[in-house]
């Protein structure tokens, strides 16, 4: 647990070290306040029934964020060690390959959830300025936090993989990106093909992450998605794990 | 399996094959605690494969590698507890500063708080790195950087140290220090140092393993290698004396094998004679020369430097390593 904690510590010192931490989250603030600038707008001319954290999330922005910026998070996880030959001082330290996996993912997820933390100040403005109480209420937007993360762990652990395979980081950033946005139009095939056969619609639209999302951002949450996402991130770092492992038996 | 109680290092039949290409091929050998081993070859030999797998970084196509008696692959974390290693190139956290990365590395290899802290001064003072402490590594000269890995491979007191070219693209004056750093690590702890260049094993190591093409074609002591070549060794001189009458000179000495008289500058000839047995003859050629009248410019034995056994041991190789 302590080698777990001082990796951690030491992967989010990366983070915020780096330019490249500023850089992302600077470039998400900006996405955010745009996105938010532009449902104002939108708001000011016709009403619209939604909560506004639901509204948010019909807005593309929300996804461009999240596939552009965990590809981008992650690829330097593994691939930049391993090009730089850190990999090996750090895997001849007694540590653990679960260890390193879990801590470079966990670095990833707390600087994923710091990257959205802008987003806290345009939701006050809202609150501040509406005269209606019910428009935003701790519920919704503990629902669309549990959102973002769940998604964002998902993607991570997508790009940790990634990540692992490939000693280029731009080659990782693109295999994640490759990955996470084939997972996101997953959900938008069962919708293409609704008349075709019954379970492999159905199968689909479990993969669709667009409305899982609509239902955290209206403040529902349902265990089914819960465990799609807990489960699905879980296999990909299984999977990551894997691949970190494989040069013992390579 | 019978232990050796005494030895740090024991490799047996070690075999590490890539893709089509095969590192390393039936390698033994034991290395005793305490020794300070050189493992030099040329480029491609299979040294690096062969320090890798010691620290449990890569695995072994077959073949055992025992670390102070635990198996590198089914034990690798009491290894790995056991050893400091510097890879190759000596790959660091450019973005972080010295003490915090000796202090990050002295927790990742186990170290309470208290005593990484301890260690932690103790090695930069060891290493000289007391000065730029808190310098970003990144901005530190190569030299500072070499010294930086260095102190990583010791910052847990290891029972084994394992350096892949420590002092590779150090300036003369750094490659001293390390092998001053390196010498004075002797009997605390094992070392085990990977080189292409020769009179830096020469100097360091009490023990030479020469690697050539992933097997070991020589090992022994740098005194006992150079006995193995000794017998060859010439002796110069260089005479003012008319060429005729030293060769018929030298002809009539029994103990010269061989003799061979060039010209040089003005009257001086210079001539290479090749003792039998490797006897020293330069008493008797200063005892000739004084008799006779001759000036003498020039004596010397040409010792056979271990260049010469590195070079005939793992001929065919390139010229660049005979250079360095």
């Amino acid at each position: 647990m302590r080698i777990f904690l001082t990796l951690t510590r030491r992967e989010l010192a990366a983070f915020f070290v780096s330019v490249s931490g500023y850089v992302i989250i600077a470039a998400v603030t900006l996405l955010i306040g745009w996105s938010f600038v532009v449902l104002m707008t939108n708001l000011g001319s016709d009403p619209s029934p939604m909560p506004v954290t639901e509204l948010f999330y019909r807005t593309y922005f929300f996804w461009l964020i999240v596939l552009l910026a965990t590809p981008i998070i992650t690829m330097r996880l593994f691939a930049l060690e391993k090009f730089s030959g850190t990999f090996e001082t750090l895997m001849t330290t007694p540590v653990s390959d679960l260890q390193v996996v879990a801590a470079k993912f966990t670095a990833a997820v707390i600087f994923y959830t710091v990257m959205w933390l802008p987003m806290l100040p345009c939701l006050f403005v809202v609150r501040h300025f509406t005269d209606q109480p019910g428009s935003l209420d701790p519920g919704t937007i503990g629902g669309m936090y549990l959102g973002v993360f769940l998604v964002g762990c998902l993607f991570l652990s997508l790009g940790c993989f990634a990540s692992a395979l490939s000693r280029s980081q731009m080659a990782a950033a693109m295999i994640s990106f490759v990955l996470g946005v084939s997972l996101f139009s997953l959900g938008f095939l069962a919708q293409a093909i609704t008349v075709a056969i019954q379970w492999k619609t159905r199968l689909l639209s479990y993969f669709g992450l667009f409305d899982q999302m609509n239902n955290f951002a209206r403040g529902v949450v349902d265990t089914r998605t819960l465990i799609f996402y807990i489960s699905l991130t879980l296999f990909f770092l299984f999977l990551t794990l894997r691949v970190v492992e494989s040069r013992r038996w390579k | 399996m019978a232990m050796n109680e005494n030895a740090m290092i024991e490799v047996k039949n070690l075999t590490k094959r890539y893709a089509g290409r095969t590192a390393v091929a039936g390698l033994s050998f034991t290395v005793a605690r305490g020794e300070i081993v050189g493992l030099l070859g040329p480029n491609g030999a299979g040294k690096s494969t062969t320090m890798r797998i010691l620290a449990c970084y890569l695995p072994a196509t077959s073949g055992t590698v025992r670390v102070a008696g635990f198996d590198v692959f089914y034990q690798s974390d009491e290894v790995r507890r056991r050893i400091g290693y510097m890879p190759e190139n000596n790959p660091l956290y450019t973005e972080m500063r010295v003490r915090e990365y000796l202090k990050f590395r002295a927790r990742l290899k186990g170290l309470g708080w208290r005593r990484s802290r301890e260690r932690v001064g103790t090695v930069m003072e060891q290493c000289g790195l007391t000065d730029v402490s808190r310098r970003i590594i990144g901005q530190l000269s190569k030299g500072y950087r070499q010294r930086v890995g260095m102190a990583d491979a010791l910052v847990h007191d290891p029972e084994l140290i394992i350096l892949d070219e420590p002092t590779i693209g150090l300036d003369p004056h750094q490659i001293r220090a390390v092998r001053q750093l390196i010498k004075s690590l002797a009997h605390a702890h094992t070392v085990l140092i990977s080189t292409h260049i020769l009179p830096e094993a020469e100097m360091m190591c009490n023990r030479m393993l020469i690697m050539y093409d992933g097997k070991i074609l020589a090992a022994d002591t740098p005194e006992n290698l150079q006995r193995l070549v000794a017998g060859k060794s010439q002796i110069i001189v260089e005479l003012a004396a008319p060429a005729t009458v030293l060769r018929e000179c030298w002809s009539q000495v029994p103990e010269i094998e061989h003799f061979d008289v060039s010209a040089s500058e003005g009257e001086f000839q210079r001539c290479a004679l090749t003792p039998r047995d490797g006897l020293d003859l330069r008493p008797m050629i200063f005892a000739l020369a004084l008799r006779n009248g001759w000036v003498l410019r020039e004596l010397t034995r040409n010792r056979h430097s271990l260049e010469d056994i590195y070079v005939q041991v793992t001929q065919p190789s390139e010229e660049e390593e005979e250079e360095s």
